[in-house]
């Protein structure tokens, strides 16, 4: 294999890079007058990313001496990556020029801060040993950590990204840590390595480094019990931050964590699932009850994003390739719904503009704004997986494949869990169409949120149509890990 | 005659030394940031000492790359700090508490 052959494998994400730099030095030229040309200049640089991802050559396998994988399960974390991205990036010109007394009006750094952390987030998806793992990881978190902080007047905002960070590091610190066991005791850091080390039956050096390694992940998929972050983290950041890290970053999260589970513990399964079976069952459990008392929306869907990674989770759980197809579909609908919900939270504003975050305000929304009163309902609908909406397949797939693998109890459980989440997304529906009138909100509403609320809702109502090509290309992204 | 087994207990202790920083500490939003530092030292004592154990140089390219993403994260980290200090005018431990629940 040639090295220009392997520089091709990372196509998209080199053109993330160099897009990313170059707007880097217009934005530094010009100022945030060009916010909005460098906003949509981003998302074409993630479109053409994704787009390169159908060059030929460049899903080439395992390249650059095994620590890159390039293969279909990348690409498909990838192109949901991309498309999580690209909404959070069209969302926040609107929301930062609005952002009232502590807003600085929207910056050129935004659009930007997103791209680098797109980069890490596909190096994280296409890791092949623990090096590229720690590397993407930390690209990420880093662009995240300032992205958390990003209105830096705003006090909850600043709490936001120190608490991020601090606990952000630890859990990288935690990460490693495992992650220099399992390299001193397996004897190499490549996840081919690992995989033939661990085969013969796990010692007690490794079988720590992976319980290390799994609770570093963990709190990067916002897992019980390293979830602590998550609703500060969603309640303090700007709304388009945290709906970006609602989506994307928890697909690159479970890719890289089915990806580590499967290529480098895959057969020290047994060890694995115990611990990921524990951690889809709190994380579940967690987000269920502890949604109820919850008064601020963001906050409720911080813990639904708890509760809908216990989800994914025993999909991974099951171990079997239809289990990761289940995680993958899942990870596919829930971006819709996230993004759909958050365009719903976006609208949340007061008549003088200012964004309004509590639960009652929602009361009798029904009445004053219909259509986006029927757009919440969808989603919450959708998220506490009600069929006919597309939420339900979602929970349906990862149920069925964890019965499938023998896991009875874990689906019942789930089941059983769903019902009680359940409770707290009626609740919101139940406050929108039944309670009295609280003020109305402003009725303007920005183009680009109206499109996407409404293109995500339709997805989610007629979304069956799209199962034989959802179903396809899982299958395909899943059958490249075994 | 010092042993791999004494690198890594050295190496534990750190870690421990730095994880209990963080938790047990409740004065100063400083210290953290110096326990974080002291996590990924005990990372970077734990792949060296392996690397020289297994005879194999990847642990020594490992710890380059920790030591070059930690220094990027406390410049990330100070600068956070920076304004959280100007929002709140504080950074002990107990006033990080605008959001609960």
């Amino acid at each position: 294999m040639t090295e220009s052959f392997s520089m091709l494998a990372i196509l998209p994400e080199l053109v993330l890079i160099g897009s990313a730099l170059a707007l880097l030095m217009g934005a530094a030229y010009v100022g945030d007058r060009a916010t909005m040309a460098i906003s949509w200049l981003s998302v074409v640089a993630l479109a053409a990313a994704g787009a390169s991802l159908a060059c030929p050559g460049v899903l080439a396998g395992s390249v650059m001496g095994g620590l890159f994988r390039a293969d279909a399960f990348g690409a498909y974390a990838k192109v949901l990556i991309f498309v999580a991205a690209a909404a959070s990036i069209l969302i926040a010109p609107r929301f930062f020029n609005r952002g009232g007394q502590n807003g600085l009006g929207a910056r050129a750094e935004y659009p930007i801060l997103i791209l680098l952390a797109c980069v890490g987030m596909s190096i994280m998806v296409s890791a092949g040993d623990f090096l590229t793992l720690y590397v993407g990881l930390e690209l990420n978190s880093l662009a995240a950590y300032v992205l958390a902080s990003f209105m830096r007047q705003d006090e909850r905002s600043a709490e936001a990204g120190l608490k991020y960070f601090v606990l952000g590091a630890l859990a990288s610190g935690i990460l490693l840590y495992g992650i220099s066991l399992l390299y001193g005791f397996a004897g190499s850091t490549g996840f081919d390595g690992v995989s033939a080390a661990v085969a013969d039956g796990l010692d007690k050096g490794e079988l720590f480094g992976l319980v290390f390694v799994l609770a570093g992940l963990s709190f990067k998929m916002s897992a019980v019990p390293f979830h602590m972050w998550t609703p500060d983290v969603y309640e303090g950041a700007p709304t388009p931050v945290t709906a970006f890290f609602a989506s994307a970053p928890k697909v690159a999260a479970l890719g890289l964590t089915v990806r580590v589970a499967i290529e480098a513990l895959g057969p020290a399964g047994l060890a694995w699932q115990q611990v990921i079976i524990f951690i889809a069952l709190a994380s579940i459990l967690l987000g269920a009850v502890a949604a109820i008392g919850q008064t601020n929306i963001k906050r409720l869907l911080a813990y639904s994003s708890i509760n809908n990674v216990g989800f994914a989770l025993i999909g991974l759980a099951a171990g079997t390739q239809e289990g990761v197809a289940a995680v993958l579909s899942y990870l596919a609908i829930y971006i819709v719904m996230t993004v759909g919900t958050f365009m719903c939270v976006l609208q949340m504003r007061d008549q003088a503009g200012n964004p309004v975050e509590s639960i009652a305000s929602l009361s009798g929304l029904s009445q004053t704004r219909p259509g986006l009163a029927a757009a919440f309902a969808i989603f919450m609908f959708s998220l506490a997986g009600i069929p006919p909406l597309f939420g339900f397949w979602a929970k349906f797939l990862v149920f069925d494949a964890a019965v499938a693998a023998g896991f009875t109890a874990l689906a019942a459980i789930g089941i059983a869990a769903s019902v009680i989440g359940a409770f707290y997304y009626l609740k919101i529906i139940k406050t929108i169409y039944f309670d009295q009138p609280a003020e109305a909100y402003e009725a303007r509403s920005g183009r680009v949120e109206y499109a996407l609320m409404s293109v995500t809702a339709a997805i989610i109502v007629v979304g069956y149509f799209f199962n034989p090509l959802l179903d396809r290309a899982s299958a395909a992204a899943a059958a490249s890990l075994f | 005659m010092i042993g791999l087994v004494h690198y890594l207990i050295v190496s534990a202790t750190l870690f421990m030394l730095g994880v209990l920083g963080i938790f047990i500490n409740r004065k100063n939003i400083i210290i953290i940031l110096m326990s974080i530092e002291l996590i990924l030292l005990s990372v970077n004592i734990n792949l060296v000492a392996f690397s020289a154990f297994l005879g194999d140089l990847v642990g020594q390219v490992f710890s380059m790359f920790v030591l070059t993403v930690a220094a990027g994260e406390a410049a990330i980290g100070l600068a956070i700090l920076v304004i959280y200090f100007r929002a709140r005018g504080t950074i002990a431990v107990d006033d990080v508490n605008r959001m609960k629940g």
